[in-house]
């Protein structure tokens, strides 16, 4: 069977041809006719640099296909062909989601990496989209802690849901849709909310069918609250899993660094526990860069201390304590050139950012000057880490 | 290799010139600033002025930086110098220094030409806001309002890049001319600005949806031709101006197609066979489709005026010198220098249209009003797709390009849409089926009540398919009720 691929397509009724996004675009995927503007699809990397300057909205349009739609079909076409049905299981690292508004939120979510990402070579097979808006699945509340203490301003929750008797496999790094109850103001329900899976593929412990989720609560978010009020027994309504990119590689020798703020963690706390009960020490290595306003901030700030520091390399910063001057993930990366610079020349290094999209200029500015201090030009060394599946961006 | 061009906001103006190293146009930008916020305050967008209005902002001119979107009171818009990024190596791309490397100076024997295309440039993007100036008061929706001062807000930011040219690059007659930008009124008797086109009053928000549609694509089809430019500076400055002109063109495109939406859904919902029964359509509450066409025919044969005569010494000479290129210039293939070159031109011989092949040299602007037919054609047949998909039996349709025209070879003739060239009786007696008169504008006018409610729309225009920035249909895109 032929895998289903992602495809990049233009909306030829709602574009107005002023060809900005082939204008934009770095890898001239996009090409016109006199009838309509199109991607051609060989050539189109998801870098998403057409996404912004196109003044109409009609750029963001995705289609998972069989077969991609060659220019001619879509310089032929007055309006865009409806999705295909596609079923459901494993996917190639071009898919990431078979529904188009969770595809739309993961592309996002992992523009910061400048292309299209790829799996590392030896991460597991993921399964994407097997619970979907119309086929959830149902998870019952199995316990809900607070992360922060009671002083912090900032709510977090770990909250572990279990899925009784349902397959549900999820891998490191994969995210979960929450479908939150009720229906917005204009009577639509509410669309799903992603949340990456905090623990590992096995469950909290292993062997227990159930995930964990890594939940800050924001004001007025309709999907947050409902997660940071639910109570032991309550049910709960999920799709995916999704994402096939950032994902772990199995590799024992591999060296992962991971670099966070807040809840960006979520998907580091499962990484480093399936390390740990898949190698143990003696492995490739696992540093961690987290940033916070303070510790009583900073989601597992407790059991974090407990990871012994020869399986993780830790590097905890806080940019709100008294009388300190504020640090930030990126100033303790430069106080760290020497280290990060042999993990970006080292094939077996994989480097995993996650968290605010507020973080992603700072850590790209410090990966530049890292790189810099070497003599490499971040720009292209990025292009080729991510093209081997060895730089991942997941930010929100 | 492209070179970045960092944003900075070290000075009052952000700019990715380094203005805060140039004393000398720092200084003469900053004493042009005040004048330009009373222009601003006194012939902007009249009220809404303190209000809180969803814009884009560029913030740099990297593809990922160029469309930030936050509220900003207008007058607080951050209005900046940015040029687009420096191609190294770039070579004058036509004309007799075709392959020479690309001026970063002004040429001293192009001087004088340069200066007065750039004034002409800069001349049009002030005259636009002006025009538009009271269609706050009768917007169909929020979402409207906020294009029409985003158009309003860029227009003003191309007004900054020539005046940057001009003080940067021209001198004491730089700064007069920035001057004379700000001194000049749309439709004044005394000072006018320089273009017809730019005189006329935008009373409605058809002629608004029109005038972005046909006039501000002559405005593209310039800036694309002067993004060709030898002079870099010019080039790059328009070249940044061209990604946002296209919002213009988009506010245009779907306004018009709005509009024609509505009528048909109106039309269909009525059981209303025939287009041309105006007061049935009428008695709806919409703009009947003959008399959206009537406007067509209007401001298309407007704005092809703007292209000047079609056979044109100035125009020749531009293109010789290296300063104005062709419309996409580098895609086309040939000499790029138009030695031998021939071009077909229209003319009247003996009260009938003709083609003769000319010196292609002196015909850049025939070629460049072909491009812009060609162009302006594509939103016409996305129109006519719309008509059909309703099941309306209606097709509208660009005008001859010597409808109606006042400047070249067709002003002394009358022309029928069709192109047949008529006495001036038989124009009379049928102007009004072509052109709008007093009562359809009356009639128009009678429709633009504003509509304030997010979310909500007018009833002679259909809501857009998606909302800017991808936002619900009910965001709140101009805060009237809180500063």
């Amino acid at each position: 069977m032929t895998v289903p691929v992602k495809q990049h397509l233009i909306d030829p009724e709602i574009c107005i041809r002023c060809h900005s996004c082939e204008e934009a675009c770095p890898v001239d995927a996009i090409t016109h006719d006199d009838n309509n503007v199109v991607v051609d699809f060989e050539a189109c990397n998801f870098c998403m640099a057409c996404i912004a300057p196109c003044p109409t909205g009609s750029i963001d349009n995705w289609r998972v296909v069989t077969e991609p739609y060659s220019l001619e079909e879509q310089f032929s076409w007055m309006e865009l062909p409806p999705q295909e049905t596609i079923s459901t299981g494993v996917a190639g690292d071009s898919i990431e989601a078979l529904e188009d508004e969770v595809e739309r939120l993961l592309a996002e979510a992992h523009a910061g990496a400048g292309g299209h990402a790829r799996a590392p070579e030896s991460a597991a097979k993921p399964t994407v989209n097997l619970y979907s808006r119309d086929n959830p699945a149902v998870a019952t509340v199995q316990g809900s802690y607070r992360l922060t203490s009671e002083e912090s301003d900032s709510e977090v929750r770990h909250i572990i849901l279990d899925l009784g008797r349902t397959v549900f496999p999820v891998l490191e790094g994969q995210s979960v849709g929450v479908l939150a109850p009720g229906t917005t103001d204009k009577g639509q329900p509410h669309g799903p909310r992603l949340y990456s899976v905090s623990s590992p593929r096995d469950g909290e412990r292993p062997s227990t069918n159930n995930l964990s989720l890594t939940v800050k609560r924001e004001d007025g978010g309709v999907c947050s609250n409902y997660l940071c009020d639910l109570k032991k027994g309550d049910q709960v309504k999920l799709t995916g899993p999704f994402g096939s990119t950032f994902l772990m590689p199995d590799d024992p020798g591999a060296r992962i660094v991971m670099i966070c703020t807040g809840t960006g963690s979520a998907p580091f706390r499962a990484f480093t526990m399936r390390r740990q009960r898949a190698v143990g020490a003696g492995d490739g290595g696992l540093t961690l860069f987290f940033g916070a306003r303070s510790p009583e901030a900073l989601p597992y700030f407790g059991p974090l201390k407990k990871v012994p520091e020869e399986m993780l390399t830790k590097h905890l910063v806080f940019s709100r304590l008294p009388d300190q001057p504020r640090r930030y993930v990126q100033d303790r990366m430069r106080e760290q050139t020497a280290a990060l610079a042999q993990v970006l020349t080292d094939p077996k290094a994989y480097i995993y950012v996650c968290g605010l999209k507020a973080m992603e200029d700072g850590v790209d500015e410090a990966f530049r000057s890292i790189a810099g201090e070497t003599g490499l030009d971040w720009s292209a060394l990025k292009a080729e880490l991510r093209d081997s599946g060895r730089y991942h961006v997941e930010t929100y | 290799m492209l070179t970045a061009g960092e944003v900075s906001y070290d000075t009052q103006i952000p700019n990715n010139v380094g203005l805060s190293g140039d004393r000398r146009v720092l200084k003469a930008l900053e004493r042009w600033h005040p004048g330009y916020i009373d222009w601003w305050k006194n012939l902007g967008p009249e009220g809404f002025q303190d209000r809180m209005v969803y814009l884009r902002t560029a913030v740099s001119v990297d593809p990922k930086g160029w469309a930030r979107f936050d509220y900003v009171k207008m007058p607080e818009y951050r209005w900046g110098i940015l040029l687009a990024p420096q191609v190294e190596g770039r070579t004058i791309p036509f004309g007799e220094h075709y392959g020479e490397p690309a001026w970063q100076e002004v040429p001293g024997e192009y001087r004088a030409m340069l200066r007065r295309l750039i004034v002409i440039q800069g001349d049009t993007e002030p005259a636009s806001v002006e025009q538009q100036r009271h269609l706050g008061a009768t917007a169909p929706s929020l979402y409207d309002l906020r294009n029409l001062f985003q158009v309003n807000v860029e227009e003003g930011r191309h007004l900054w890049a020539m005046v940057y040219l001009l003080h940067k690059y021209f001198g004491a007659d730089g700064r007069e001319e920035a001057d004379g930008l700000l001194q000049r009124r749309s439709g004044s008797a005394e000072a006018p600005r320089m273009l017809g086109a730019f005189n006329e009053a935008t009373p409605d928000w058809l002629s608004f949806f029109m005038f972005t549609y046909f006039t501000d694509r002559d405005g593209k089809m310039q800036l694309e031709s002067l993004a060709q430019s030898g002079f870099d500076p010019l080039s790059r400055t328009c070249r940044f101006m061209l990604t946002e002109e296209a919002h213009h063109m988009f506010v245009g495109e779907t306004g018009v197609g709005r509009t024609i939406q509505r009528t048909c859904e109106a039309m269909r919902e009525a059981g209303i066979e025939d287009p041309s029964d105006i007061e049935a359509v009428r008695a709806l509450g919409v703009i009947d489709l003959p008399t959206i066409q009537k406007k067509l025919n209007l401001h298309f044969s407007l704005s092809l005026d703007l292209f000047g005569a079609e056979v044109s010494t100035n125009a020749a000479n531009a293109f010789n010198a290296g300063i104005k290129g062709r419309y996409q210039e580098t895609k086309i293939d040939d000499d790029h220098r138009l030695l031998d070159a021939t071009y077909p031109v229209s003319q009247l011989v003996d009260g009938r249209i003709e083609t003769t092949e000319m010196p292609a040299l002196s015909a850049i602007n025939m070629r460049l009003r072909d491009d812009y037919i060609r162009d302006a054609a594509g939103g016409v047949r996305r129109w006519n797709a719309m008509i059909a998909k309703t099941g309306v039996a209606f097709e509208m349709t660009l005008p001859h390009e010597a409808f109606n025209r006042r400047i070249g070879v067709f002003a002394e003739a009358q022309v029928t849409p069709g192109g047949e060239v008529i006495s001036p009786e038989a124009w009379d007696a049928q102007r009004n089926s072509w052109l709008p008169d007093g009562s359809d504008g009356a009639f128009i006018q009678s429709l633009m009540k504003a509509e304030s409610e997010p979310g909500k729309y007018a009833g002679w225009i259909a809501p857009p398919k998606i909302g800017i920035d991808n936002k619900p249909g009910d965001f709140e895109y101009v805060k009237l009720h809180e500063a």
